[in-house]
């Protein structure tokens, strides 16, 4: 099998749970016939049809309703949002309807949101948003980012047959520039788990998304100047896996997070504490965070380098680190 | 009559108004001798239009009633201890003390979906609801209710249209109350009529006297066949009045006396007592039977209520998730290989009825009657007999046989009724 890209890969994972399960339906804004703004859904509608692939006006709340809705009659609906950042507009519906809903009465949500997220891809303040933190805060949700096509079908096809809602994050600036071949099988990818991409015994970095491989980078140079750096990408965010994170510390005793997200109530604060509370007596030097600035995201392209966290960073932060 | 009600139904709309009433009284009894915990939101008033609605849906229709529904929870089957023991947050209530008031649901018995405090978001749900049993062939119909308060959120208005395009089996009753908390219908909405609202969405409407239990039901029950049909979505606006305050601390000051007076000049039990009288469809004796067996399930009901605990705290960290306790299962009522591909594939391309310009065509195209989530194809399995018969269209050529497509319910003025997809 030839590599494919993350973006081929999350079109697999739809295209087969579609055809596994009849229960799987979409629904989402220009899905159907368009197959997608990115085309993630390209092909969908002419394989399953207008029942099961469904275009939508441009009403999120009405696209998270509708969906809730049809979970509740034992459908597993993936709902796209076209690109996150209009996850804003369905707010609502998502914290108090969707993730409240097992909780209060017992109902099951099983249901998928995707969308493309993230930036450097010049999209501006309303097309790159990292949005994970307003869900990591909201109990019964599940929130997944993936780094790897691998783990984003694997991850994907988990979430649909979860029987909890999960947000699914794509991030785009990945979606064509990341190919990895994949199984022929049927194969998941467990929720919850983290994994270690490089194993290194001077220091951790706990990261993910699009950051994981910025780290990964980094990680590399780093050997090269005898800092041997562990690399531990989450890939789910919530439930967050607290002992793949303390296991690493515990083993390189300094800890570095570095995501995308923007620093202020960024996961890393959540993570330090993790850290803290768990292996503090192992930790032999500060926990330092490499993210975004804490800005909307700006559209021209010096704005945007300069708002996004880079290798440089990374590296600046890691040799810090490793003085202790 | 459209649909003549036996005498035995004619009772029953008594009986659940009474207890919802009854129920009422004792929860503002329960509420002074503070064994209600938060707010106490008062039915009085607006019996008939719980009741009178929920009473026109069959045992495998959907409801999601809002605070002053009680009586819909009532006809759908719960019975008086669930509300009380959901007011006093006990643990044998359906959310175990994990919300309280009317929020609760049963996806698998009763097929009720709980609210949220949230105004209008129950509109898009319910649509997913509808056009869920659609998709499995159920040929069920969706209810729900909102105030005239909701009517200005968006979810009901993005909930609605995308019902209205998807022409989805549900029933939405605004139920205009007057009184949104404490503010009048006319600074919610700058129009008279709430129906209008369905103009907008090209929908069948109508207006009932929302005190008027019999009328309530036959607006409900005609809007419940129309969506079995496939003609739906239908909005109906029940003109009635919430009694008292928004919630049992608030005396409702900013209510014009005379308001009150009116509307209890029309209270929907007292003019159902006389119909009933006056149309000899019970007597005295009937009726103090009724009324005693109500009052006998009520004590009962409170004993059982008073007697649960309250929940045990370790309970406040469990359920966030469905950690294998429930199974997610949907109900077939049509052949799986209908959706599945060959069968279900499609040529993905739209059709448009005109170019949107002023030009129409020679020709007014019609539309389908029951339009299928996207796009061209009839969804057959909205009522039974079509499954069969109407073949889907576009498995011959992609595109929809005009000839043999149902008139659709007229809507619209202009070209821009004529507009869209057909």
């Amino acid at each position: 099998m030839p590599p494919v890209t993350m973006l081929e890969a999350i079109r697999q994972a739809i295209f087969e749970e579609m055809e596994r399960d009849p229960a799987v339906v979409a629904i989402g804004e220009d899905i159907g016939v368009y197959g997608g703004a990115f085309k993630v859904t390209a092909g969908l509608l002419e394989r399953f049809g207008w029942e099961r692939v469904i275009d939508t006006p441009i009403s999120e709340t009405a696209i998270i309703g509708a969906a809730v809705g049809m979970s509740y009659q034992g459908l597993r609906p993936i709902a796209e949002l076209q690109f996150i950042d209009f996850i804003a507009c369905c707010f609502n519906q998502i914290t108090n309807f969707v993730a409240k809903s097992h909780y209060r009465w017992g109902a099951p949500v099983p249901m998928v949101m995707r969308g493309p997220s993230g930036g450097g891809v010049h999209g501006g303040p309303f097309h790159s948003a990292n949005p994970e933190m307003y869900f990591v805060h909201t109990p019964g949700l599940k929130v997944i980012y993936p780094s790897t096509p691998y783990d984003a079908k694997g991850l994907l096809k988990s979430a649909i047959r979860d029987n909890n809602p999960v947000l699914f994050l794509e991030h785009k600036f990945l979606y064509r520039r990341i190919k990895e071949e994949l199984p022929e099988d049927d194969y998941t990818v467990p929720i919850g788990k983290a994994i270690v991409r490089r194993e290194g015994r001077d220091l951790t970095i706990v990261t993910y998304a699009a950051m994981m491989h910025t780290s990964l980078e980094a990680a590399e140079d780093l050997a090269k100047e005898g800092i041997d750096t562990e690399v531990v990408d989450l890939r789910t965010l919530l439930p967050l896996d607290k002992d793949t994170i303390l296991q690493s510390v515990k083993k390189t005793n300094k800890l570095l997070i570095v995501h995308e997200d923007t620093k202020t109530g960024g996961i890393a604060g959540e993570i330090a504490a993790v850290a803290c509370e768990g292996a503090f007596e192992d930790l032999d030097g500060p926990i330092l965070r490499v993210t975004a600035k804490d800005s909307p995201v700006p559209f021209s392209p010096p704005l945007e380098e300069r708002f996004l966290p880079n290798k440089n960073d990374v590296l600046a932060a890691a040799r810090e680190l490793a003085r202790y | 009559m459209s649909n003549p009600l036996s005498r035995e139904q004619h009772l029953e709309l008594y009986y659940y108004m009474k207890l919802n009433r009854a129920l009422d009284e004792q929860l503002v009894r329960l509420f002074r001798q503070n064994a209600v915990v938060g707010g106490l939101y008062s039915n009085l008033g607006q019996e008939a239009t719980s009741v009178g609605t929920a009473y026109a849906l069959e045992k495998r229709d959907w409801i999601a009633p809002m605070i002053r529904n009680v009586g819909g929870l009532l006809v759908k089957g719960y019975k008086p201890r669930d509300i009380l023991m959901q007011y006093m947050a006990r643990y044998d209530s359906p959310t175990h003390g994990k919300d309280g008031t009317s929020h609760f649901g049963d996806l698998k018995g009763r097929h009720v979906v709980s609210p949220i405090s949230m105004l209008g978001d129950l509109v898009p749900v319910m649509t997913g609801v509808a056009i869920a049993g659609r998709y499995l062939g159920q040929n069920v119909v969706a209810m729900t209710w909102v105030g005239d308060g909701a009517t200005s959120t968006g979810a009901f208005h993005e909930g609605l249209n995308f019902a209205a395009t998807q022409h989805a089996p549900l029933v939405l009753v605004v139920e205009n109350n007057q009184w949104a908390y404490s503010t009048p219908v006319s600074k919610q909405v700058p129009i008279h009529d709430l129906a209008d609202r369905a103009k907008a969405y090209g929908i069948a409407s109508s207006i009932v006297d929302g005190n008027d239990v019999v009328a309530v039901y036959q607006t409900a029950k005609e809007a419940v066949e129309c969506c079995r049909a496939g003609k739906g979505p239908v909005l109906i606006e029940s003109k009635t009045m919430r009694m008292k305050g928004h919630a049992q601390h608030d005396p409702a000051e900013y209510v014009p006396k005379e308001m009150f007076s009116y509307w209890e000049a029309r209270d929907p039990i007292a003019r159902y007592e006389k119909y009933l009288t006056e149309n000899g469809i019970w007597d005295e004796k009937a009726k103090a039977s009724l009324d005693a067996r109500i009052e006998k399930e009520l004590k009962e009901e409170l004993e059982f209520a008073e007697k649960s605990p309250l929940p045990p705290p370790e309970l406040a960290e469990q359920g966030v998730y469905c950690e294998g306790c429930h199974t997610v299962e949907a109900e077939w009522k049509r052949p799986k290989k209908e959706v599945i591909p060959p069968q279900a594939s499609v040529k993905p391309e739209w059709e448009v009825a005109d170019f949107g310009g002023f030009d129409l065509p020679a020709t007014m195209v019609k539309q389908a009657a029951v339009a299928a989530g996207n796009g061209r194809k009839a969804v057959a399995s909205t009522s039974a007999p079509k499954t069969n018969g109407q073949k889907p269209a576009q498995k011959s050529n992609g595109r929809p046989e005009k000839s043999k497509m149902a008139e659709r319910v007229p809507f619209g003025r202009g070209p821009k009724g004529k507009a869209g997809r057909k």
